[in-house]
C-alpha cells in the first residue's frame, strides 16, 4: 500500500519538474500572483476574525466571566471614547509574536472541548492560574501589549495625578518595575492575591 | 387591670388623633428625586472626585481620614483588598499605613492582618467631591468651641 502510495507521490513530482505544455508562462506567474494575493489576504482575514470581540465572546465562558468584568472597566467605556477590547491586550500586535500566541490558543481549543472552565465555579477555581499566566506573560515582554497605546516616552507627568507622577518618573522610567507590576486587574477581577508581591 | 386598658386605649386614640393631625399632603413631601414618580429628572451634572493626594485635616478626633485620591475599580472582596496593596504595613508606596485600630479584633487583641471588621475600608473612608454643599453645614470644630468659651470668659 505504502508503495503505491510512494509511486503516486513520485508521479505528481515528475509533474511538478516539468515545465507546463498547456498554460503560458504569463498566465502562470499573473495568476500565481493574484491567487497569492486572495490565499493570503483570506488568511489574514481569518486571523483577524479571530482578533474580533464577537469571536472571543462566542464562547460563554469569556461572555459571562471576563467580558462582563471588562465592561465596568475603563478599557471599555471612558471619555474619549476609545475601547481596548480583548485582543489588544491578549494578542501581541506583531506577526510573529502573535501567530506564536494563536499557537498557543489551541490549548484553549482544548479547554473549550473538554469544558475546563464551564461553570462559574470552575472558573472561579482556575482563576488564579490563568491570571498568573497572563501577568507572566506581560512581565515577560515588557508589558509590550499596555505599550502599544500607552507609550511612556509620550507620557506628560504633569498632567498626572501626583501619586501617578511619583511611580511612572522613577521606577517606571528605570526600567525596574513594567505596568503589570502595579496595574494588575485593571481590565478584570483579581483572584485571591495572597502571596502575590505588592499585595 | 380594668384602669390599666382604659389607660392604653386613650393612649392609642390620642396617638391615631395626632398622627391624623400631622398628615402631609403628598405635594409637600420632600423626594431625594425632586420629581414625582413617573417623571425621570434630569440628573445633576456628576461632580470631580478629589485627586490632591493632598491628606485633609480631620474635623473630629475619631473621625475616619477621608480619601484624597480616587478609587475608581479598586475590588475590595474576600479576594482581595485593593486599598492595601498601598496602605499596608509593609508597601513600599508612601500612602501612609491604616491605623494600628484596624488590626484589632473587638476584644483589642492584635492581630498580624486587618481585622475582618475593619476590612471593607469604604464603609467609613469616603473619597470627597469637589462640589458646591447641597446643604448649609453648621459644624463647629470642637478646638473653635473652646476658643470661643476661652475668649468669654476673659
Amino acid at each position: 500500500m505504502f508503495a503505491k502510495l510512494f509511486e503516486q507521490l513520485k508521479l505528481v513530482w515528475k509533474v511538478l519538474l516539468r515545465p507546463s505544455v498547456h498554460y503560458s508562462l504569463g498566465f502562470l506567474t499573473i495568476g500565481g500572483f493574484i491567487a497569492g494575493i486572495i490565499f493570503w489576504g483570506g488568511f489574514n482575514t481569518a486571523l483577524e476574525l479571530g482578533n474580533s470581540e464577537q469571536f472571543c465572546i462566542s464562547c460563554h465562558e469569556m461572555e459571562n466571566n471576563v467580558y462582563k468584568e471588562l465592561q465596568t472597566t475603563i478599557h471599555f467605556t471612558n471619555r474619549s471614547g476609545v475601547r481596548a477590547t480583548c485582543s489588544d491586550c491578549h494578542v501581541p500586535h506583531n506577526w510573529t509574536d502573535k501567530i506564536a500566541r494563536k499557537m498557543q490558543a489551541s490549548k484553549e481549543v482544548w479547554g473549550k472541548i473538554f469544558g475546563t472552565i464551564n461553570t462559574r465555579e470552575k472558573f472561579e477555581g482556575k482563576r488564579r492560574e490563568l491570571a498568573e499566566h497572563e501577568w507572566k506573560r506581560l512581565k515577560a515582554n515588557d508589558s509590550l501589549e499596555c505599550r502599544n497605546c500607552h507609550n511612556f516616552e509620550y507620557m506628560d507627568f504633569t498632567r498626572q495625578s501626583k501619586r501617578a507622577s511619583d511611580m511612572h518618573s522613577t521606577s517606571l522610567a528605570s526600567g525596574d518595575k513594567t505596568c503589570i507590576d502595579c496595574h494588575k486587574g485593571i481590565a478584570h477581577h483579581l483572584p485571591d492575591m495572597t502571596g502575590v508581591e505588592g499585595f | 387591670m380594668k384602669a390599666y386598658k382604659l389607660v392604653a386605649m386613650i393612649a392609642l386614640l390620642g396617638l391615631s388623633v395626632g398622627a391624623m393631625a400631622e398628615s402631609v399632603p403628598d405635594e409637600k413631601i420632600a423626594t431625594l428625586r425632586l420629581a414625582p414618580l413617573n417623571i425621570e429628572p434630569t440628573p445633576p451634572a456628576m461632580q470631580k472626585v478629589v485627586n490632591n493626594d493632598v491628606k485633609q485635616v480631620r474635623s473630629y478626633p475619631m473621625q475616619p481620614p477621608v480619601i484624597p485620591h480616587k478609587i475608581d475599580g479598586y475590588q475590595i472582596d474576600l479576594k482581595v483588598n485593593k486599598c492595601i496593596q498601598c496602605h499596608s504595613r509593609t508597601s513600599a508606596s508612601s500612602a501612609p499605613m491604616v491605623s494600628v485600630t484596624h488590626y484589632m479584633d473587638r476584644d483589642n487583641n492584635f492581630l498580624t492582618n486587618l481585622s475582618p471588621r475593619r476590612y471593607f475600608c469604604t464603609q467609613c473612608h469616603a473619597p470627597q467631591l469637589d462640589a458646591k454643599l447641597l446643604v448649609e453645614n453648621d459644624f463647629i470644630d470642637i478646638e473653635q468651641l473652646i476658643k470661643a468659651k476661652a475668649a468669654v470668659k476673659h
